[in-house]
């Protein structure tokens, strides 16, 4: 028996929540390679990049090695990209959370404090999404104190509303990403991963879960 | 403060481990067996339970080393986040678990022992997975609550409240609030003890201890402004699945992810 070869390529960067989005893959069937400063990928898959803390230590964390120099010219290129929590956060110019540190500005926008409302926003939020036909409305987990404002208005995939409407995923071109945890939102968080591989790859993703783990 | 209009309100279902085993008795005394923590998990991620929250009550070294294992499997199968505590001293035992798959650690009496361990955790791991959990009894002259340590049979004479805003200064991401003067009476949560943090503290607030029926869940929501409310009997017993459960306080003007 062969292993199924990888369709996807799941980044480590040390930090972040890498071990609940390897399951998450593992529990959809997914196959993937994992990449990062030690491994840099290759640009001939797509590629994933799960995070959580703060959005000035995981640039740092990015910067080891120069690798998001080496992610930037990838996704410059046209490399599918799924950023998770701070891995949508990134991808805009700049953050309140780290003054004077750079993100990767990929798409224009800054990323903002939430100013009412408990903070950290902690729980199950619903999602209203701005493409209905491609992508289902759903309940999923945020865990954030700072939400990305994009620009271009049309960036925005879905809204939420947390004492005021805010963009909960983005998508520009290849690049595609979610403020919340699609790894920890139940079936539906599932099956928005598993929509997107199957987009960007083919593959699709085993979404019976009942055979969940009986070890 | 302003509601956040659209975040739900969480139904959080708790299980007592020891050994690998999920047990369950009132204030800790004649424990039962009520099921494997995994396949009790699953159960309730299905019946859709928001996140959940494990205790290891073990008493030895091997049941912790077991808990290590249950995590792990937990964490491979379960789709909502969880939260695992008891027995936490150090940072190391908080990377532990987290490894294995833990997506918060909840610290109680060693945080009162060393209040700095809350920092570490924070700056390590990120405040968003150190939940803080107090246990709370009215104190003798009725003015506020007191912290226990030790599983209720230590009162540490200090005060709740001003322990719990000083926990959140240090970064907990969460406090979990137990009432020990509601905790197994299955009377309804403390609302006075869950109102007056939910509406001192800055982060959420899970409450715990007496839930019973959907009218106390109603009233912690909506009287005691409760981010989150945890229950196990109620559960366990089979009175309620969370399904009937939400289904029963939506109406009743709670907001909850159906």
């Amino acid at each position: 028996m062969t292993l199924p070869s990888p369709v996807v390529d799941l980044i480590d960067i040390g930090a972040g929540n890498f071990g609940s989005m390897s399951r998450c893959l593992e529990r959809l069937g997914i196959p993937y390679r994992v990449v990062g400063p030690d491994s840099p990928p290759q640009g001939d898959r797509p590629l994933i990049l799960p995070g959580v803390g703060s959005f000035g230590g995981f640039m740092q964390a990015l910067r080891r090695n120069g690798f998001d120099q080496i992610l930037m010219a990838l996704l410059r290129e046209g490399t599918p990209y799924l950023g998770v929590c701070v891995g949508l956060q990134v991808l805009f110019e700049s953050s309140a959370e780290a003054p004077g540190v750079k993100g990767l500005g990929l798409i224009p926008g800054h990323v903002a404090p939430y100013r009412s409302g408990k903070v950290p926003q902690v729980g199950w939020n619903q999602i209203h999404s701005c493409q209905p036909d491609t992508w289902d409305d759903g309940f999923v987990y945020f865990v954030n104190s700072y939400y990305a404002i994009p620009t271009a208005h049309d960036a925005i995939l879905y809204l939420a509303d947390y004492s005021g409407p805010f963009c909960a995923a983005v998508q520009a071109a290849h690049l595609t990403a979610f403020q919340f945890h699609p790894e920890k939102s139940g079936a539906f968080g599932h099956s928005l991963m598993a929509r997107w591989v199957s987009e960007q790859t083919g593959f699709s993703a085993d979404l019976d879960f009942s055979r969940e783990v009986r070890s | 403060m302003t509601p956040a209009s659209g975040l739900c309100k969480r139904i959080i279902p708790c299980l007592d481990v020891a050994d690998g085993r999920t047990v369950k008795g009132v204030k800790f005394q004649g424990l039962r067996d009520v099921g494997d923590p995994v396949e009790l998990a699953l159960m309730y991620q299905e019946q859709g339970a928001d996140e959940l929250v494990f205790l290891d009550i073990s008493a030895t070294v091997e049941g912790r080393t077991t808990m290590l294992e249950v995590v792990e499997r937990v964490a491979a199968g379960l789709m909502i986040p969880f939260t695992v505590g008891g027995g936490i001293s150090s940072l190391a035992d908080v990377k532990r678990l987290l490894e294995r798959g833990a997506d918060k650690v909840s610290i109680n009496s060693a945080a009162v022992k060393r209040p700095e361990l809350i920092r570490e955790i924070a700056e390590e791991c990120g405040s968003q997975c150190c939940v803080l959990a107090i246990d709370a009894r009215r104190n003798a002259n009725g003015t506020g609550w007191d912290v226990l340590t030790h599983g209720g049979r230590q009162s540490t004479g200090m005060d709740a409240l001003a322990w719990a805003k000083a926990a959140v200064a240090l970064g907990a991401g969460e406090i979990l609030l137990t009432s020990w003067d509601q905790d197994g009476t299955l009377e309804g949560f403390d609302l006075p003890l869950t109102r007056a943090f939910s509406l001192e503290l800055t982060v959420p607030v899970i409450a715990s201890g007496g839930g019973s029926g959907p009218e106390s869940f109603v009233n912690v929501f909506l009287k005691g402004q409760a981010d989150a409310a945890l229950a196990a009997s109620i559960f366990h017993d089979r009175q309620w699945t969370v399904a009937a459960l939400k289904q029963a306080i939506h109406p009743q003007g709670i907001t909850v992810r159906l």
